[in-house]
This record gives C-alpha cells, sequence and structure tokens, in this order.
C-alpha cells in the first residue's frame, strides 16, 4: 500500500513562511495572491494492505508526523494496482 | 531525636546528581554538565539516550541542540528515545525535569508540558542575550527570584515561538505555569523584547503540577560571570535548594512514621 500524507499549519497557527512567500509572490507581479500556507508532504509505501495497517498510520501521523497541538493531517491511502483512492481527514482540537 | 537531626545533616550536606541527557544532535550537554558542576553540591553526568532508568539521579536536565538533526519537527523524533519512558515516569512521580531550548522542544513533543515551538516568526535564526522576566516566584526552579526579578540569559534557536491555543493558554495563566517572559530591561512586557514571537512573550512554562520546567533560553550558557551573565545559576541553585527541602522534610519524618 501506498499512503501519502498531507500536514499543514492549524489556521490559529501563524506561518512566517507562508506569509514570506506570498509577499514574494506579490512582488513578482501576482498581487491576486491573498495567502499560502506552508506544510509537509509525505509518501509512505507500507508492505500489505489489510488488516489494522490504515488505523495504524492514523495513530502514527498522530504520534510522529504530525502534532496535533499546531497541525492537522490528511492521509490518502492508494491501493496498490487498483484506481481505489481514500482520503482521510483529521482535525485535531 | 539525635539520630534524626544526624540523618538530616547527612542528607543536606550529601551531593546531588542531576542527569544531563544526551541525545544525538545534543550539543549544550557539555554547557549543561558544567553549569551543574559549577554549583557546590551537585555533580552532574551525563546519560545516554538509549539507557532506560534515570534512578540513581535526583534531577534531569534536557539540554539544547538538534536531536535527530531536528528532522520531521525539533525534538519529535527524540521524544521516542528509549530514556523518554524514564523521563516520563520519573517526571509523573515529582522528580523535577528542566528542558532548556530543544531540550523545551521535547517536554512539549512528549506531552509533559502543553503547547508547541514553532518557527522564529523573523524566520531567523536568534543568537544573542535577552531579558526574561520571573512571573512566578514559588516554583521549584525560581527560588530566590522574586517576582519581577530580570534575568540576562543567552537564546540561540530558529524554532523557539512558543505557541498554545486559547483554552491551554488561559490554563496556563490560570494556573500560573508561565514562570518567564521576555522583557525589556526595564522589565516591560513589550513586543520589542520578544526574540521569536511567543504569544504572550512566553519564554518558560511549567507543568501543573510544576516539576517540569522547560525554556527557549540557555541558564547553562549564563552560569559565571565569565560568560556574561551568571543569573541562568539561579535556576540550577533554585532546584538544589528544592530538593533539599524535599529531602528534610522526608528524613525528618521517616522517625514519625517508625513510630506510628
Amino acid at each position: 500500500m501506498k499512503a501519502k500524507i498531507i500536514v499543514m499549519p492549524k489556521a490559529a497557527v501563524l506561518d512566517p513562511q507562508g506569509n514570506a512567500v506570498r509577499d514574494a509572490m506579490r512582488h513578482l507581479g501576482m498581487p491576486e495572491v491573498r495567502s499560502v500556507r506552508i506544510g509537509k508532504y509525505m509518501e509512505i509505501d507500507v508492505d500489505g494492505k489489510n488488516g489494522d495497517l490504515e488505523a495504524r498510520l492514523h495513530r502514527l501521523c498522530r504520534d510522529l508526523l504530525s502534532n496535533p497541538v499546531i497541525e492537522d493531517y490528511e492521509l490518502q491511502k492508494a491501493g496498490s494496482g487498483t484506481q481505489e483512492e481514500k482520503k482521510t481527514k483529521r482535525k485535531s482540537h | 531525636m539525635i539520630i534524626t537531626l544526624n540523618s538530616e545533616l547527612l542528607a543536606v550536606r550529601s551531593t546531588m546528581k542531576f542527569a544531563v541527557i544526551q541525545f544525538p544532535g545534543s550539543n549544550c550537554d557539555q554547557d549543561c554538565l558544567a553549569a551543574v558542576n559549577g554549583l557546590e553540591g551537585l555533580q552532574a553526568e551525563y546519560v545516554w539516550h538509549k539507557e532506560t532508568s534515570l534512578d540513581d539521579f535526583d534531577a534531569i536536565v534536557l539540554p539544547g541542540g538538534f536531536a535527530y538533526g531536528d528532522y520531521l519537527r525539533c525534538g519529535s523524533i527524540a521524544r521516542f528515545s528509549p530514556i523518554m519512558q524514564a523521563v516520563i515516569s520519573d517526571a509523573r512521580a515529582g522528580k523535577l525535569v528542566l528542558g532548556t531550548c530543544n531540550g523545551f522542544q521535547i517536554l512539549c513533543e512528549a506531552g509533559l508540558l502543553p503547547g508547541a515551538l514553532v518557527r522564529n516568526r523573523s524566520l531567523r535564526f536568534v543568537c544573542e542575550m535577552v531579558t526574561t522576566r520571573v512571573e512566578v516566584d514559588d516554583s521549584p526552579f525560581t527560588r530566590g527570584c522574586p517576582k519581577g526579578t530580570l534575568l540576562r540569559l543567552p537564546v540561540a534557536h530558529g524554532e523557539g515561538c512558543f505557541f498554545a491555543e486559547g483554552e491551554a493558554l488561559r490554563e496556563l495563566n490560570d494556573n500560573r505555569q508561565v514562570i518567564l517572559r521576555y522583557a525589556d530591561n526595564r522589565g516591560r512586557i513589550v513586543p520589542e523584547a520578544n526574540p521569536n514571537g511567543s504569544i504572550e512573550n512566553i519564554a518558560g512554562i511549567c507543568n501543573r503540577e510544576r516539576n517540569v520546567f522547560g525554556l527557549m533560553p540557555h541558564p547553562d550558557r549564563a552560569s559565571d560571570a565569565r560568560l556574561g551573565s551568571a543569573d541562568g545559576a539561579k535556576i540550577f541553585r533554585s532546584m538544589m535548594q528544592t530538593i533539599r527541602a524535599q529531602r528534610r522534610v522526608t528524613t525528618a519524618s521517616e522517625p514519625v512514621k517508625q513510630v506510628a
């Protein structure tokens, strides 16, 4: 199974990197840019795809790959060889 | 009675042992060791992060640095080092734990302290001497520092902007867990004195039980006048006094327990 994980800073968390990029984009001729948020994207290759694999992946997304105090994550699961793709978005409080 | 007094004296005189945890990428472990060893009655020892027990120690110090290269997030991998199980269980049992800089980040990632440390608002690595104001004088880490005392301490970090959301921030204030705030040299909490954009100028916080303290500044690098400030030593000395007072209570209560 291949999984794609996107980790984004929460709305309440200041993203100075995103703001700097937004300002640069405006400066380079795109005044329409309203905001830029910068997160992380991870591709994970896992053996197998059955059982509690997904639940365990979610647990690690919460405990290691993201910090629920400042970030939300989205787990996109792609079954190998099929077109099936599933998205699970987790917002933590 | 004489026996009680002797054991009390013994407890007071005997050296206290501080553990300085070494993670791969720690770089202030030597500073912490020197700062602790510079105080009479204290003795520091390195403990490699693969160890699993801290039973021999009276207090724990998580030093600054870039544990695991700060990969993923600062402290996010270090919090799963084997020694952290012992740090967490000893912290829950009431042992004093101090985390400076990267150590503070690790304590937050481990959930021993609330909130998180994110990229400096300026996007720049800050490396300078700052002034912090003591907000709470009855913590185990600020004995002998009346409220309002200014401590001159150096900072050196890229991700030291403290963040906590509404409810968590309110709790920190309500429970008087904010121990240090960045201040100007007249003690005013102003934006200009904030080196990293931390919410409400927060420089250091403790847990609700008050035995775990994390701060971005480096008391270890300000523990001798020759370093430009000796204010950091006050924090280590306060920890020593706290442990000494706890020991006095323990030894004094022992004979009573035997009678009962």
